[in-house]
């Protein structure tokens, strides 16, 4: 099975532009099916922007992304809303649909798609609560929950019609040392579990090494390094050691763009 | 997750709703008495209506008995020609009544005035009032009044040669 | 000096822009309201929240505008010795004019806004995107019952207003100025027209209504997602709903009186 039949999504070429910069300048990734995939890399360079190029909310100016072998941003409306159905997203912050409890939230995707019954709703959304740890938490609204349980709400409800992929947005920011230990213990699990296909959006070495499978570092709006976690580990890439370790200068600097120093000082009368 | 709560205030601010609107229709305009049931026609033709309206009411005694339907003007025998709906009630109007052109109020809105003939046969549907008399227009009866003013002054007033 | 200039042709460009990009999202709620008769649960929660939310304001100021109308009808019409004929003036100022305006001028500071707001959170915090990528479309499911509802609630409220006024104004009148009860409401039910004044009344509030929700839909669809930007974007909701319910108003009068 070569790369391209294991791969659930690739982008070819992709190009995207916003306002005048560029954020994407010519990637190539491919997600293979069944792994943990995470695009890791400095602030800035638009990782989140990649997932909505993966769903569809964002055109690229060119290259494209293939879903299963279908090119997202040729489908119609409906078609993309079908392709959406199969994939789960968990955002930065959760993004709970604040004027309905836990449970309604996890029901919701439900409720919109399915024709199922309350009683079965019932169930599954227990199942799913269940999966994450919050089955008694399901009347509380989500102003009451905690960060970290407002996420293990989100990626309940992201895995409530089962999809085929989820994409996790910088699951780890911010996180306490426990609620990340949940978080990447649920990551593995599920996609163990479900057979899922994951992309993990994120620039937390540690977390994402532990459980990633393959490893794409952007940089510059271009793949800098790509490989599993010990490819890149004993990679000869200046971005990946610099990443890997933490530096504070290197192929990404440390300094903004700036005139030197000394002829500033000199110059500047009110700059 | 609508609460039974909410479905019941929303079932009471639309059923306030439309008893406002309800009582706006009723209490506050002229509805009750726009029984727009069954009527019949009846035209007249007029040198000058100004100010009259389409709904402007059609008394006879001072009750109103029906309403202005139609104004228009004949281009041939350069007239206006009204069509009054007088409700079907009020059967029993002489074919020889006449109609003129009030003013009423303050504000000066026109109405047209019915007065009963003395023929036994009845106005029905598609009749032709036949005695009209216009709507006063002011400047006329300046006009009217100035010349009689001079006309009297200058045969008053004796120049002694 | 071509600075000036160059502004007021990113302005205008930009106005044009927001115009069409406000026509656009109407175009899609007109859309899917035919998708709407299936879910009555999505309209009666905003009607609620629309409408019954905003009788308080409503009936209160109905009340006080009426009975002002009652105080100074009164007092310029006894100049004229023209006392009984309050109820005319207090009737045709509501239904005409005061109750569609004043009403729509309310919704948009207590409702408008409070839709642009949270329209705005919605999209600050990301939940119109998750919907997005859950595969609902937000307008079908968050604005488009809010167009609607609004739609429905004005005219309703602006009714409500009215019929309060009257009865205000008949306190005031009849009740401590010494009107006659009889004169109040029977010059008032020969002078006032289903048509020319009620029905018009009616329009005004309908079209009032479909305004100011659609203003406070789009800029809180539109807004920042900072909470600045939907802060700028709530002020705009009643200042660009003021203007437009005032600016409509003299062009349906206009309209409806030379008809």
């Amino acid at each position: 099975m070569n790369k391209a039949e294991a791969a659930l999504v690739t982008t070819n070429n992709l190009i995207f532009s916003r306002a005048d910069s560029v954020i994407f300048n010519g990637i190539d990734i491919s997600i293979r099916r069944g792994r943990i995939t995470a695009i890791m890399g400095p602030s800035g360079t638009g990782k989140t922007t990649l997932l909505r190029l993966i769903g569809g909310q964002l055109k690229p100016q060119t290259g494209t992304v293939l879903f299963d072998g279908e090119d997202v941003h040729q489908q119609s409306r409906r078609g993309l809303y079908q392709m959406r159905k199969r994939m789960g997203m968990l955002f930065q912050n959760g993004a709970l649909l604040t004027d309905m409890s836990v449970f309604d939230n996890i029901a919701f995707p439900l409720r919109e798609h399915t024709d199922l019954s309350e009683t079965m709703i019932r169930t599954l959304v227990l199942i799913k609560l269940e999966a994450v740890g919050l089955r008694g938490a399901r009347k509380l609204m989500p102003n009451e929950l905690s960060g970290g349980m407002a996420r293990r709400v989100a990626l309940a409800r992201a895995i409530a019609l089962d999809p085929m992929m989820m994409m996790y947005d910088e699951p780890f920011t911010g996180q306490d040392p426990i609620s990340m230990g949940v978080l990447v213990r649920l990551i593995r699990t599920l996609n163990d579990a479900l057979g899922l296909t994951s992309v993990i959006v994120s620039h937390d070495i540690a977390e994402t090494s532990a459980i990633a499978d393959d490893i794409y570092l952007l940089s510059g709006g271009k793949v800098v390094a790509e490989g599993t976690a010990d490819e890149l580990a004993q990679s000869d890439s200046k971005w990946a050691q610099q990443f890997l370790q933490g530096d504070a200068d290197g192929p990404v600097p440390f300094h903004y763009p700036a005139p030197p120093f000394a002829d500033d000082l000199l110059t500047g009368m009110g700059k | 997750m609508t609460t039974r709560n909410t479905e019941i205030w929303v079932g009471i601010f639309i059923a306030a709703g439309m008893a406002a609107l309800f009582m706006l229709a009723m209490k506050v305009s002229n509805l009750a008495s726009y029984n727009n049931g069954g009527g019949f026609e009846v035209t007249a033709r007029f040198e000058n209506i100004s100010g009259l309206k389409v709904r402007s009411a059609v008394t006879m005694s001072g009750v109103t008995i029906g309403r202005v339907s139609k104004i228009e003007f004949d281009n041939k025998a350069l007239q206006a020609v009204v069509t009054m709906k007088v409700d079907s009630q009020h059967d029993t109007l002489p074919k020889d009544t006449s109609a003129s052109i009030y003013t009423a109020g303050l504000l000066g809105e026109k109405y047209i005035g019915l007065e009963p003939g003395g023929d036994e046969a009845n106005l029905k549907q598609g009749d032709v009032i036949m005695l009209t008399q216009d709507s006063l227009v002011l400047e006329k009866l300046i006009g009217q009044f100035v010349s009689k003013f001079v006309s009297d002054s200058s045969s008053e007033s004796p120049i002694a040669p | 000096m071509l600075d000036p200039l160059s502004r007021l042709g990113r302005g205008g460009l930009d106005f044009f822009k927001s115009l069409g990009r406000g026509h656009i999202l109407l175009a899609m709620m007109l859309a899917s309201l035919p998708g709407l008769v299936v879910r009555p649960r999505l309209i009666i929660n905003q009607i609620y929240s629309l409408g019954v939310l905003s009788l308080v304001i409503i009936v209160i100021s109905g009340l006080f505008v009426g009975m002002v109308l009652g105080l100074q009808g009164y007092n310029t019409l006894s100049k004229f010795g023209a006392e009984e004929s309050l109820g005319v003036i207090v009737s045709i100022s509501l239904v005409t004019e005061l109750g569609p305006v004043i009403t729509g001028l309310l919704f948009a500071g207590r409702a408008g806004s409070a839709m642009t707001a949270e329209i705005g959170l919605m999209k600050a915090t990301e939940q119109l995107s998750a919907m997005e990528m859950m595969a609902v479309d937000p307008v079908k499911r968050v604005l488009s019952p809010r167009l609607l509802a609004g739609f429905i609630s004005v005219p309703l409220l602006a009714a409500i207003f009215s019929a309060v006024g009257v009865y205000g104004g008949e306190f005031v009148g009849v009740g401590l100025l010494g009107v006659d009860e009889g004169s109040y409401w029977s010059q008032m039910q020969a002078n006032v027209d289903i048509y020319d004044d009620i029905e018009n009344g009616v329009i005004k509030s309908l079209v009032f209504g479909l305004v100011v929700s659609w203003i406070a839909i789009f800029e809180g669809n539109n807004s920042i997602p900072t909470s600045e930007g939907v802060s700028r974007a709530t002020t705009r909701t009643v200042v660009h709903s003021a203007l437009a319910i005032l600016g409509l108003d003299f062009i349906l009068t206009a309209l409806m009186l030379g008809a």
